[in-house]
């Protein structure tokens, strides 16, 4: 519509056009200086990453021939597994599929996830059902009458 | 009596018309006909969605949302407070029953057509009241803090993680860091405390709203007959006539609460131990077992995708699919019924039913 149709000077529109403009990005410069901090609050701080590289999982003794626990590693759950000829395997007991705690079958010989019924063989290669991805293997040192966890540099 | 009844009454329209309230009430009516049963699932929802409001304050008295109190103050509640099994049980087999009569309403206005227009936006607000629903459900699960709802919200909290771009944005989000911790619970009450009910509330008000202004839907076989001339138009007054009988039906309910809470109390299981290995059959809520039994089911990849994300993009776009269904079946406006979204009813209700079957099996 011309300005001049509504009484107004010439020239009043690009003013009034700026003022728009300008009330408007406050505006939104308003809004985004509340929805910031906001924002920032909901998403939690990062927590302090456990800077352990190794953890006693067990005792020497603890563990019969053929069987597994879990232990804590860090923030995360850890299991230490006694095959049936005495030797250890270590891995992280994150089941890879949907993150569920696995567990050692002593019947199967395999590591086990009850959630979705994903299995693992005893090097944590996802052998059967949901997993994707192997679990992640740790090294197990014998020192004294404690068994050492931990994680491959 | 009854004169300070009228005087009352009169006091109360001189301020804002309580006239229009009682007029509304005498001329609201509710169609009669062979499907009027299934109009009564709406109204039980809301009443079981009441006494959840009434024994969650109630449980809220106790309650201490950490993870070092939160198991100790529900064992606390059932075994030391005066009917705090009671208050507990109900609250948590209400929920069950409310996710049922949510479905069973869900589906007849599916298969009733009843979303057609000018009802789009009473199935969409209807919709978004069953997701909220679903929400309650998983957050209420975690409250107690034991073994089972550990781990069923470790694997429900990560599905989201497999979202594309933001998955893992909204993972954090939801568990208050990237592991399930104390931080998931505290989060966990606020959205079934504070959050959920407040946008129910909201949706609820415009669900119910929508349902005065446009009244109870007449299924199409129906208005067809009547079109013919070969059933003559019948009806009862909602009040006090339906509302009577919908009364019927809360207080069967109340009762069947009772009993079901006093014969089979709601079990507490074990404090969860994010260091213990997940028990042996854990199992989500039943209304989640068919996307549970799906997931068993799906290797772990298909073709170069892993299959999670194309499990969760499938539930995603049949989420999206139903939500919009009013549009996409527009022809049902016209009164005519259109075989496949008829059928598409059918294959949904025999998928989840078939599926939860199997996981209980």
């Amino acid at each position: 519509m011309d300005p001049a149709d509504r009484g107004q000077p010439e020239g009043a529109q690009p003013s009034r056009r700026w003022i728009s403009l300008l009330l408007g990005s406050g505006v939104l410069a308003s809004i985004a200086s509340f929805l910031y901090p906001a924002i920032r609050y909901i998403i939690p701080p990062p927590l302090a990453e456990s800077s352990s590289r190794s953890v006693v999982a067990a005792k020497v003794g603890d563990l019969k021939n053929n069987s597994g626990v879990v232990f804590k590693f860090g923030s995360e759950p850890g299991i230490l597994v006694r095959l049936a000829d005495g030797q250890y395997r270590a891995f992280t007991a994150v089941c890879t599929h949907l993150s569920c705690t696995v567990q050692y079958r002593a019947d199967l010989r395999e590591i086990w996830c009850p959630c979705h019924n994903g299995l693992y063989d005893l090097a944590g290669r996802n052998v059967s059902g949901p997993p994707p991805r192997p679990l992640q293997a740790y090294e197990v040192h014998i020192q004294g009458e404690d068994i050492v966890v931990s994680r491959s540099a | 009596m009854a004169e300070l009844y009228h005087r009352i009454l009169k006091w109360l329209d001189e301020r804002f018309g309580a006239g229009a309230v009682e007029d509304f009430l005498r001329h609201k009516t509710v169609p009669l006909h062979r499907y009027t049963i299934w109009y009564y699932f709406g109204g039980m929802t809301l009443f079981l969605f009441v006494i959840q409001v009434l024994t969650g304050i109630l449980l809220l008295l106790y309650y201490r949302p950490t993870a070092n109190d939160a198991f100790e103050s529900v064992q606390y509640i059932v075994t030391q407070v005066r009917f705090g099994w009671l208050i507990r049980s109900v609250h948590s087999w209400s929920a069950n029953l409310m996710v049922f009569t949510a479905f069973v309403h869900m589906f007849s206005v599916y298969f009733l057509k009843a979303y057609r227009k000018p009802r789009e936006l009473t199935w969409i607000s209807g919709m978004l009241l069953l997701f909220i629903v679903l929400g309650f459900g998983f957050s209420g699960y975690l409250l107690p803090w034991n073994t089972l709802a550990f781990f069923a919200t470790k694997v429900g909290t990560d599905m989201a993680g497999f979202v594309p771009i933001v998955g893992k944005w909204i993972l954090v989000f939801l568990r208050g860091g990237p592991e399930v911790t104390g931080a998931t619970l505290t989060r966990f009450f606020g959205f079934h405390v504070a959050v959920l009910p407040g946008l129910a509330t909201l949706l609820l008000a415009m669900h119910l709203l929508l349902v005065q202004q446009l009244g109870m839907s007449v299924p199409p076989s129906v208005e067809r007959s009547i079109a013919e001339g070969r059933a003559q138009p019948r009806s009862m007054p909602f009040f006090p006539n339906f509302l009577l009988r919908d009364i019927i039906g809360w207080y069967v309910a109340l009762g069947t609460l009772g009993a079901l809470a006093a014969i089979f109390p709601w079990e507490l299981g074990t404090k969860a131990d994010a260091f213990a290995p997940a028990p042996a059959g854990i199992h989500p809520e039943w209304y989640f077992l068919f996307m549970f039994q799906t997931l068993k089911y799906l290797p772990a990849k298909i073709g170069f995708i892993d299959s999670e994300l194309l499990g969760l993009m499938a539930f995603g776009l049949a989420g999206l699919v139903w939500l919009v269904v009013p549009f996409l079946d527009y022809k049902a406006g016209f009164g005519r019924v259109t075989r496949f979204f008829t059928g598409l009813g059918v294959f949904a209700l025999g998928y989840m039913v078939v599926m939860s079957a199997l996981a209980l099996r």
